[in-house]
């Protein structure tokens, strides 16, 4: 029987024997949240140009465990030279493997550190308020989770390999929320890379929430793979902390789904941080790509710095709307964000709201967003040299997103990313 | 509702902050009900069509919603019934200069439209509180069939071509405000510009509001038939009063096929005024509709010029400045609507914002599918002048298909330190040196503008200037 993520609450799940009793408790109130929350309207300004029909998740039912768990395992292989892998299926931690973990890195099922490590869970769990259109569905989120990441790297350790987990969905009509919570602990350093994929082709909804907490002079490096299936409705609510000379560099390559919206909010907490913020967008048939994004500057001297890229094919849509804020007193905020939308076909359509708020002087900001199609020339020099139309488009779409890899400033995983997005370019149409 | 909360700085505004007893002949009361439209309308002698579209105006009016889901809380502080919505010096505009009264002579003086200047001009289309108290249209204009009347007289006299693009380029339903206005215009000026004719010398019509709590709500109509050229200057000098004042005018601009509109607004209105406007123009094919706009003074503006590139080759163009002072909001922007292929539109937004102000971008290009060789540009400045300005940018850009290139900048910055350091060296005070910078920032805009808008508005840059610093 199937059980609705719409009208069951979490203490008719049975979900709450995974967690302590006061997440139990957190959940109950996530729920009241979720319910008391209105459905997102045509006038909300967060939600402007999204196809709102695509939100409906009245029919949407929790994911039940998978049968099939190896073959997952051995689908779950993408770098060999890791730190750890974690693979969960339908939110079921299915493969733990840490072997080349230095010692102190916590790296556990969220349960886990709820039960064992409450007071690191609670300080960096979910703690900022949802303000970019998704409150209603991260409180969903918040009051159905089973289970996910929690990745913890104490003061001055360099986790040198990078961490991968994976989180398979698997079901008609079904629902995971996946989590991954990432905490740099003082001068530490990680790379961590998210992989998000759907089994079967199938119509089915993930609601993922991150949590990355950057602390002083900490560095990390951000990866999400996002390959769901063509059929999937997915939420990427991601929350970014950045402490004093802090460098985050996060990356969303999106290369499924129905209907992608992903909301990226990055806090310049302190003094010299960096917020790096990248994102891949080959969108084709009828995807919706929908991104929020929030560069918000607290601290005088911080940086960030947003490059989005999108290629829309057949009947594509994106949407991109993205906001500067410098704080008062965040003088000396040097900000940056561009978006940049490849028109392919004459049925898509990109919407790009790039805004600023400037609060402080002395601030350095700018934005800019293009839209344009394939270069005539290029296409023509590469026709010259007997290179098929179609195969020097693709090279064309390749190098557009390149720009985007190389500010990675990580050989490894540029490398790794670019062949991920070469075998999805040639195997689209 | 009391305005004392907001810093004072309009001690330079004293050339406009002047008020003379007037005798209102004509005055509707606060408030708006159905029975202030019949009222307006039967004062004004409106034939039936219009009574009908100011009471659609008044249904939509009070059907809409305030916009305050994107734009500032600052609209709730509008109270409608404390408006007056019609008042009126006299009804038939005077004709000759000798006709006006004193009093209201005495006005334009202090607010310095010179002799000289409207002999320049072709015609002075003054606009005194709700009626156009003084209209003249140079002979030379005049033969060669250029229509240049107030709203009301337009819709009277010329009622074939007026009615034909009334309400069609705005509709009453467009926003709130521009209900509102469909409700109870009265003012605003109807020019008719026949085929082939350019203009030579800009027509000018002067806004002036003076009466405490007085809304005021031109309506301005403007059709440049096949091929001719217009330019039309409007210019907003307000007194200071105790209490809010809603100005929300409406203007529409009609390019047919080949046509040129400019339409120049320098505004500078006190710092209690709401002035919520909706601007728009139809360009036709291989025509151009160009709106150059600066707005300095008022509460809170909110004002988003746009373009309808209806047809084939179509341009538009927004040239925007935008000062806001301490406690003033200055939302401005514009709005680009691509309909036909090879349409190009281009905008250009610089804004300062000084002391406590706040000024705000907010765009909008439209590119719907297949169109092919449309082409838009998009470029926003701001310059922050003290540590408690603010400036924000809200654009939003939808482009269908290929084969269109769209492109959007922006960018925030200060004065530099070093070139202030630079010209103080050099003797200069530092309200002058950031006066110098200032409109060095915005000077390539500036020079768009017709000498005597830009002179004037350097001189309004420099008074704002002096309040500013230190």
């Amino acid at each position: 029987m199937s059980i609705s993520i719409t009208t069951t609450s979490p203490s008719e799940t049975g979900n709450s024997t995974n967690w302590p009793e006061w997440f139990s408790k957190d959940q109950n109130e996530a729920w009241e949240l979720f319910q008391s929350l209105p459905q997102p309207k045509r006038t909300d300004e967060p939600w402007r140009f999204a196809n709102l029909k695509a939100i409906d998740l009245s029919d949407f039912h929790v994911a039940v465990p998978v049968q099939d768990v190896a073959s997952l395992i051995t689908r779950s292989s993408a770098l060999t030279n890791l730190a750890a892998k974690l693979i969960f299926a339908n939110e079921v931690l299915i493969h733990n493997d840490q072997v080349g973990l230095p010692a102190g890195v916590l790296l556990l099922p969220l349960e886990e550190a709820a039960k064992n490590h409450e007071e690191l869970f609670r300080k960096s769990f979910m703690t900022s308020n949802v303000r970019l259109g998704s409150k209603k569905f991260a409180a969903l989120h918040r009051a159905h989770l089973r289970s996910g990441a929690f990745v913890y790297v104490p003061k001055g350790v360099v986790v040198e390999r990078p961490i991968e987990i994976w989180h398979w969905l698997e079901g008609e009509n079904a629902t995971i929320f996946p989590h991954t919570l990432i905490v740099l602990g003082e001068g530490a350093s990680a790379t961590v890379i998210d992989h998000f994929v759907s089994s079967r082709d199938e119509r089915s909804l993930a609601i993922a929430v991150n949590d990355l907490t950057v602390e002083t002079n900490a560095k990390l490096h951000y990866v999400a793979v996002q390959e769901w299936s063509d059929k999937v409705t997915a939420f990427h609510i991601n929350t970014t902390e950045v402490g004093k000379e802090g460098v985050s560099t996060a990356l969303q390559m999106n290369l499924g789904g129905a209907y992608v919206r992903g909301e990226s909010d990055s806090h310049l907490m302190g003094e010299g941080s960096r917020s790096v913020m990248l994102s891949i967008n080959p969108a084709s048939e009828n995807r919706e790509i929908d991104q929020r994004t929030f560069q918000d500057h607290f601290a005088p001297r911080a940086t960030s710095d947003l490059l989005y890229h999108n290629a829309l094919a057949d009947s594509s849509r994106t949407i991109f709307a993205g906001l500067i804020k410098v704080e008062e007193h965040a003088h000396e905020t040097d900000a940056y964000q561009k978006v940049r939308n490849l028109m392919l076909s004459d049925e898509a359509e990109a919407n790009s709201m790039p805004g600023l708020e400037i609060l402080a002087d002395n601030v350095r900001c700018t934005h800019g967003a293009t839209s344009g199609e394939l270069n005539e020339d290029e296409l023509f020099y590469m026709m010259a040299r007997g290179i098929a139309p179609k195969q020097a488009a693709q090279l064309i779409v390749r190098g557009f997103f390149g720009t985007v890899l190389e500010r990675l400033e990580n050989p490894m995983l540029q490398e790794h990313l670019g062949e991920i997005l070469d075998k999805k370019l040639s195997t689209s149409k | 509702m009391s305005t004392e909360t907001k810093p004072d700085i309009d001690i330079d505004r004293s050339v406009g902050d002047f008020r003379y007893e007037m005798d209102y002949a004509f005055d509707a009361g606060v408030g708006l009900t159905e029975a202030t439209i019949d009222y307006i309308s039967d004062v004004k002698g409106d034939p039936d069509w219009v009574r009908a579209f100011r009471k659609e105006g008044y249904r939509k009016f009070l059907e809409k919603p305030m916009p305050t889901h994107w734009a500032t809380k600052d609209l709730e502080s509008i109270v409608f019934e404390n408006i007056r919505y019609y008042l009126s010096q006299g009804q038939v505009p005077k004709r000759t200069w000798d006709e006006v009264p004193d009093d209201i002579k005495r006005t334009f003086e202090r607010l310095g439209i010179p002799e000289q200047e409207r002999k320049f001009l072709s015609g002075v289309e003054a606009q005194f509180d709700s009626e156009a108290a003084y209209s003249n249209i140079k002979a030379a204009v005049g033969e060669q069939g250029v229509i240049f009347v107030g709203s009301s007289e337009g819709l009277k006299e010329h009622p074939e071509i007026f009615k034909k693009w009334f309400g069609k380029v705005i509709p009453s339903g467009d926003n709130k405000f521009s209900a509102l206005n469909s409700a109870v215009f009265s003012g605003g000026s109807f020019i008719y510009v026949p085929p082939g004719v350019k203009v030579k010398h800009p027509l000018q019509a002067y806004f002036r509001i003076n009466a405490q709590n007085f809304g005021q709500f031109e309506r301005t109509l403007i059709i440049v038939d096949e091929g001719a050229e217009l330019t039309y200057m409007e210019g907003c000098t307000a007194p200071k009063f105790e209490t809010a004042t809603l100005h929300s005018a409406v203007v529409e601009l009609v390019a047919m096929k080949g046509a040129k509109i400019q339409y120049i607004t320098v505004q500078n209105w006190s710092s209690n005024v709401f002035n919520l406007v909706t601007k728009r123009g139809i360009a036709h094919e291989d025509a151009e509709v160009k709106w150059i706009d600066c707005n300095i003074g008022s509460r809170l503006t909110m004002k988003y010029p746009g373009v309808v590139m209806k047809g084939k080759g179509a341009r538009g163009e927004v040239v925007s400045i935008a000062l806001a002072g301490d406690g003033q909001h200055q939302d401005t922007g514009a709005k680009m609507i691509h309909a036909a292929d090879n349409t190009t539109s281009n905008i250009i937004s610089k804004s300062i914002s000084l002391g406590t102000g706040r000024s705000t971008y907010r765009g909008m290009v439209h590119v719907p599918k297949h169109l092919k060789g449309c082409k838009n540009n998009t470029e926003c400045d701001a310059l922050l002048i003290n540590s408690h300005s603010r400036t924000d940018t809200y654009p939003a850009i939808s482009v269908r298909g290929q084969g269109n290139a769209v492109q959007h900048e922006a960018s925030v910055s200060q004065i530099s330190a070093e070139q202030i350091f630079y010209m103080q060296q050099r003797g200069l005070s530092e309200a002058a040196a950031m006066s110098l910078a200032v409109n060095g920032f915005v000077n390539d805009l500036v020079q768009q503008f017709p000498m005597e808008y830009s002179v004037e508005l350097k001189r309004l840059i420099d008074l704002e200037m002096e309040g500013s610093v230190g």
